[in-house]
């Protein structure tokens, strides 16, 4: 936490940066690589008291993270759950299930701001497979397109 | 090895769960593997990102190389050694493609009847992926609709012409005619009736058998055994943990090549069969730059629809596909003899029923050149494909039961084909039989269908959709055979990078256009076909592995 001498700058800081819920998007597949985005995105929760939604975008065909959709979701649910430790307003997850992953996860991210109603979006730069193929459209895509802020952590 | 998960309801988040999380999809019989899909792939991200499984991709890429340059260097030397593969496959084992043919429709439609048809594709609660008019457009573009553009008229005529010419036979004591069965000398009724269940018995229920049989298993293995959707997932049952070694390897490669010569050769032929179209039509030119043009057009149109992906892209143009065919099949029937094509459909389908027993008889025959020139060569083109269209059907399919699956791939397609070659070849034959119109018998292949336009209104506007629908339904074919080539080289991952697809697309077109200005297309096609006879093998193991599979899951 950040000391303050100044009680007033601390309120009005606090009243101007309000972030209340952080968009996560994560790739099960590859989340051992994801630990700097995530843990920027969990000391800005703690710091700002927000709620952090970790989002998942998965196929109904079988992949390396799971069997199928609804044991995706299933492990979606637990990484929030671990994640949540010490957070105050705790985690929770967002799986989306789509026909074709690779092509979709863009706008899928896009809508998914909207709908879980985040008002800051944490992620890691350089998210191997689907997420690096497109990034270079798709960083940009999420930046410009969206209208909340966007956190990319290299 | 295995064990039942149940799959328990979530504990839904402190968000309100809009959608679209499907429902808990209920008991499957998870098949536990310590294969971990994508543990033999090699991916990486530095300047080109890819995500494949090494061995198969490296050796079917290699592989395609080097036999698209062999078969170009050495055309000559092995154009009749590839054509002599497929003939005599065809001639000699045509016993064996017609009984294989059999068994799958025979247990599709025990299947369709027995018990085991109650299995939902994805576990008890799983939903449909796709709607019907989206579901039944792609598996039916990617299949079979060019087939229908080339052959709806020019099958029926053919058939209908060697009947009335009636059987005739050689020295030899062997017949030398092509007609199907006994044919029917002179009997110009029976001669059509024979000719459409002939030809109706080739785009029926064999050929939707063949491709349900490779799906079926397919979605079974990865949506309720949840191994990876590729080939080799099939063979579980009979290879068990091996499949992930060699025997599985083989398979996927196998599967490639098929594939991918399947498809670049068809889109070379079929280049040269859209621009004596155009040609028909406009007068535009058929030399190579006119081919080359066509066949990256179509590849083009192709990448924008694989990088689009399967619904904006793939589904799309599926469903444009099935609206211009559609069109084109009222407005025949409604300016073409209109109550001729509507009793011709019910007799025309008697007619199938009744000659259908004898057509699919794989033993005794003595209409040799039919049975191994159309019927076994027919068999053995529509089992090369299947991996591919097989493969397709499987990603679209989830959330189906195993009887509306059935039905939807195998009877409403057979219903449609019917209807389709009444109209088309019917019209045809109406034409020769009561109008003394010759044109259409007269023409070639690929002009049949525009020469029966032409004693329509409106040809101009007729043949311009047929020549749209012709090359549409060559981007369907090439954008969803890319995407399953792309998902079986990156060891059964959907989610592997874009550039992959346009890999594969482009590399499809490239081929393509090698061989045609390089000479080669006609003998690598007979090579695609001729592994039709190994994926024969392959799908009769894949029967088993289907009942094996389907009698394990609750029910």
């Amino acid at each position: 936490m950040f000391e303050h001498k100044n009680a007033s700058v601390h309120l009005s800081w606090r009243i101007t940066v309000p972030y209340q819920h952080i968009m996560v998007p994560i790739d099960l597949e590859h989340a051992d690589r994801m630990g700097k985005a995530i843990d920027t995105a969990r000391a800005l929760a703690k710091q700002f008291r927000a709620k952090l939604t970790f989002v998942g975008v998965t196929s109904e065909v079988p992949g390396p993270s799971a069997h199928n959709p609804a044991e995706f979701e299933k492990k979606m649910a637990a990484f929030a759950q671990e994640s949540a430790t010490e957070l105050p307003e705790g985690a929770s997850s967002k799986t989306y299930v789509v026909h074709d992953p690779t092509a979709q996860i863009d706008g899928i991210l896009l809508d998914a701001v909207k709908e879980i109603g985040a008002d800051l979006v944490v992620m890691a730069s350089h998210i191997p497979n689907v997420m690096n193929a497109i990034w270079p459209s798709h960083g940009g895509k999420v930046a410009s397109h969206a209208d909340v802020s966007v956190f990319v952590v290299r | 090895m295995t064990e039942n998960t149940k799959n328990n309801e979530m504990e839904p988040d402190d968000q309100p769960e809009v959608e679209p999380i499907p429902e808990p999809e209920g008991e499957t019989e998870i098949i536990e593997t310590d294969f971990e899909i994508g543990q033999d792939n090699i991916a990486s991200s530095w300047k080109l990102e890819f995500d494949i499984h090494q061995v198969v991709f490296t050796v079917s890429a290699l592989g395609i190389v080097a036999f698209t340059f062999l078969t170009m260097a050495y055309q000559t030397a092995l154009e009749p050694v590839f054509l002599n593969v497929r003939d005599w496959l065809t001639g000699n084992l045509d016993w064996f493609f017609l009984l294989s043919g059999n068994i799958f429709v025979l247990l599709c439609l025990f299947l369709i009847v027995s018990p085991l048809g109650k299995v939902r594709l994805g576990g008890p609660d799983a939903t449909p992926s796709y709607g019907y008019v989206g579901w039944f457009s792609m598996l039916f573009a990617a299949g079979m609709g060019i087939g229908l553009m080339f052959y709806g008229v020019s099958e029926p005529m053919s058939h209908f012409g060697s009947a009335m010419g009636g059987i005739s036979v050689g020295e030899d004591g062997l017949r030398t005619d092509w007609a199907p069965l006994g044919g029917a000398e002179g009997d110009t009724a029976e001669a059509a009736r024979l000719g459409m269940a002939a030809t109706i018995f080739h785009w029926g229920l064999h050929p939707w058998a063949i491709y349900a049989v490779v799906a079926l298993a397919l979605s079974l293995f990865a949506y309720n055994k949840g191994l990876p959707l590729t080939l080799r997932s099939c063979f579980y049952p009979i290879f068990g943990e091996k499949v992930w070694g060699w025997p599985g390897n083989v398979i996927d490669i196998l599967a490639i090549f098929s594939t991918i010569f399947g498809l670049a050769t068809s889109l070379g032929i079929g280049a040269q069969q859209s621009a004596a179209g155009l040609n028909f039509l406009f007068g535009t030119s058929t030399a190579n730059p006119m081919l080359v043009t066509l066949i990256i057009v179509i590849t083009a149109l192709a990448l924008v629809s694989v990088v689009a992906g399967l619904d904006a892209g793939v589904k799309r143009l599926s469903e444009l596909n099935m609206a211009l065919a559609a069109i084109l099949l009222i407005f025949v029937i409604g300016f073409g003899p209109t109550m001729e094509i509507a009793s011709g459909f019910f007799s025309n389908l008697v007619a199938y029923g009744e000659y259908l027993p004898a057509l699919s008889m794989p033993f005794g025959r003595e209409d040799a050149n039919f049975t191994s020139g159309w019927t076994a060569f027919y068999w053995a083109w529509w089992i090369s494909w299947s991996p591919f269209v097989g493969m397709f059907i499987a990603r679209v399919s989830r959330g189906r039961t195993v009887r509306e699956f059935l039905i939807a791939v195998l009877i409403v397609p057979t219903v449609l084909s019917v209807l389709w070659m009444t109209a088309m070849g019917g019209t045809a034959i109406g034409q020769v039989v009561n109008d003394g119109f010759t044109g259409v018998q007269d023409a070639a292949l690929e002009l049949k269908l525009f020469e029966m336009l032409t004693q329509l209104p409106l040809t101009g506007l007729t043949s311009l959709i047929g020549i749209i629908l012709v090359v549409v339904f060559f981007v369907t074919s090439s954008d969803s055979g890319s995407l399953v080539i792309d998902t079986i080289a990156a060891g059964g991952k959907v989610n592997a990078p874009t550039p992959q697809r346009v890999f594969w697309a482009s590399f499809e077109g490239l081929v393509a256009i090698a061989l045609l200005l390089g000479g080669g297309l006609v003998a690598l096609q007979a090579m695609a076909v001729s592994t039709g006879l190994p994926f024969t093998i392959v799908l009769l193991g894949a029967c088993y592995s289907i009942v094996r599979g389907l009698m394990s899951e609750p029910r």
